[in-house]
């Protein structure tokens, strides 16, 4: 019953939430990023970071120092204390913690395919995947030649598997197929997600239920942008939206039907929150959308922390924590490249 | 005393003492059981706080003392209440002044007994938030702290009303 999780909660989740809330408050504030923007090599970086809770991490590392390598132990740092409270957690809170990593899970499969099908080496593909998102048979996705190989060989055994019922078929597999595929699968996630989440009931269920749907609707805005003028088709297009979310059913239906930015923006105009993103770019702009939904997901995202006693915490503190890793790649490649007048185009403050 | 409801005349026939002893037994147990409960709730908060920030124990201990209190308050009027269950002479169990000191005493026993349980749960939650806030913002201790004080006194309102309630349990004198 909603407003009596305070009196169970703590049982099995009271310790990791506040792991995860002690996490939060080592999020990086908007005076480390202003440190961050003025630095002028990498190594200045590397100094800055060393005063942050990325300190141990960093400090090993030998002096000429790649873009790459700095995402990397950042990376790894998020690894550590993921699995540190995927071992203390129970179900369900287990369950819950497994989800949040399905996304990535889908990116590295879709990354292997599209690697093998351009010829290259499967180590190195390997080593480019999202440590979040490995599992045991994951090198053996390169063997595949269809999608029907590919569930039978490997994504039998996953947590994946149930994804695929809609998109298995024995037509080879190709760029365009590949983007469906990863879409497709996506979508499932996230319509398992959420249903997952309406189990559980509760504070977890309401605001993952906002998280979530906001989720599904900045994707469908995406793959219609992405989508107009290639061939996809009307019908394809909106099978590839999910079946929840603000813009369900009815924007979707319009969505299906637009030909260019303006006429999404159009549609658009008739959901505030919404709305409100698209008002901040000027006609005919899509660069900066990137931007704006990154905003209104971190805005989300802390509001996720208001309350106590729930499980979307550890969701907003994993997706916080991955903004703020975008943020570092993208500082350190405009400080490499010596082009710090772009920094402030794309870091999103947390707070 | 001969109800016409056979349900009456049951109710009626159990001992009064019976009444009393379960008044006791629940004026402790449930006492405990909120006490046991909010020391759970705050504390598995305050561990996992106290790990990137920990300054925070010393202080936030004080929400476990405001739950244990609550146990207190539940083994002294468990206490009292015993020192009142006195013995009546046979003929006399089933008189109107015997129902009544029996019926007082269990009265007695379950407002205390579920006064504290909310109080204790109440300092819990209250606990757990303090613990959690504390390490972000050390300002805010004391204010939630206030808060707790009044959840707190909640126990105490159940204490006095139960030791009201049990001082006029009376049992009828020896003498027949």
């Amino acid at each position: 019953m909603y407003g009596f999780e305070a009196l169970t909660f703590n049982i099995h989740g009271g310790y990791l939430e506040a792991i995860v809330r002690g996490h939060r408050s080592g999020l990086l504030t908007a005076a480390d990023y202003n440190n961050l923007c003025q630095c002028e090599t990498l190594d200045d970086i590397k100094m800055h970071l060393s005063a942050t809770e990325y300190g141990p991490y960093l400090q090993n590392e030998p002096s000429p120092l790649h873009t790459t390598t700095i995402v990397e132990k950042c990376t790894l740092k998020l690894v550590d204390e993921y699995k540190h409270m995927l071992c203390q957690a129970t179900e369900p809170l287990s369950t819950f913690l497994e989800y949040i990593t399905y996304g990535h899970m889908i990116d590295n499969v879709v990354l292997i395919v599209t690697g093998t099908l351009h010829e290259r080496d499967v180590q190195e593909l390997l080593e480019k995947c999202h440590p979040l998102g490995m599992f045991d048979s994951i090198a053996t996705l390169a063997v595949a030649q269809n999608m029907r190989e590919l569930y039978r060989l490997v994504l039998v055994d996953t947590p994946l598997a149930p994804y695929f019922s809609e998109c298995i078929t024995s037509e080879d597999l190709d760029d365009m197929n590949i983007e469906i595929m990863r879409n497709t699968l996506y979508k499932a996630y996230l319509e398992d997600f959420y249903k997952f989440c309406q189990k559980l009931g509760g504070a977890t269920a309401e605001i993952m239920s906002d998280l979530l749907a906001f989720e599904a609707d900045r994707r469908a805005i995406n793959i219609t942008i992405n989508s107009i003028g290639t061939e996809l088709t009307r019908d394809d297009r909106r099978k590839l939206y999910s079946n929840f979310g603000l813009l369900y059913p009815y924007g979707h239906e319009e969505l299906a039907a637009c030909e260019d930015i303006d006429q999404v923006r159009a549609v658009m105009e008739k959901y505030p929150p919404y709305q409100t993103i698209f008002v901040r770019l000027s006609y005919g702009e899509s660069q900066m959308l990137d931007k704006a939904f990154y905003e209104e997901e971190v805005k989300r995202l802390c509001l996720a922390f208001e309350q106590q006693f729930h499980y979307a915490v550890f969701f907003a503190y994993m997706r916080l924590r991955e903004q703020e890793i975008r943020n570092l790649m993208w500082i350190s490649e405009c400080v490499a490249q010596n082009q710090k007048s772009r920094i402030h185009d794309s870091v999103v403050f947390t707070f | 005393m001969a109800g016409s409801s056979s349900w009456s005349r049951a109710l009626m026939l159990i001992s009064p003492y019976t009444f009393a002893s379960i008044g006791i037994a629940i004026s402790i147990g449930v006492s405990v059981l909120g006490a046991a409960w909010g020391i759970y709730i705050t504390g598995s908060s305050l561990i996992g706080a106290a790990i990137k920030a920990p300054r925070i124990t010393s202080k936030n201990l004080i929400s476990v003392i405001f739950c244990e209190a609550v146990a207190i308050y539940g083994v002294i009027v468990a206490i009292i209440l015993q020192t009142k269950l006195e013995s009546v002479p046979e003929s006399q169990i089933y008189a109107p002044e015997s129902l009544r000191a029996g019926y007082a005493i269990f009265a007695s026993g379950i407002i205390v007994g579920f006064a504290n349980l909310f109080c204790g749960l109440c300092v819990g939650i209250i606990g757990s938030s303090c613990a959690l806030s504390d390490a972000q913002n050390s300002t805010l201790f004391v204010k939630i702290l206030v808060i707790e004080i009044f959840g707190s006194a909640l126990g105490l309102f159940g204490v006095i009303v139960g030791i009201i309630m049990s001082s006029q349990a009376t049992w009828p004198a020896k003498a027949a």
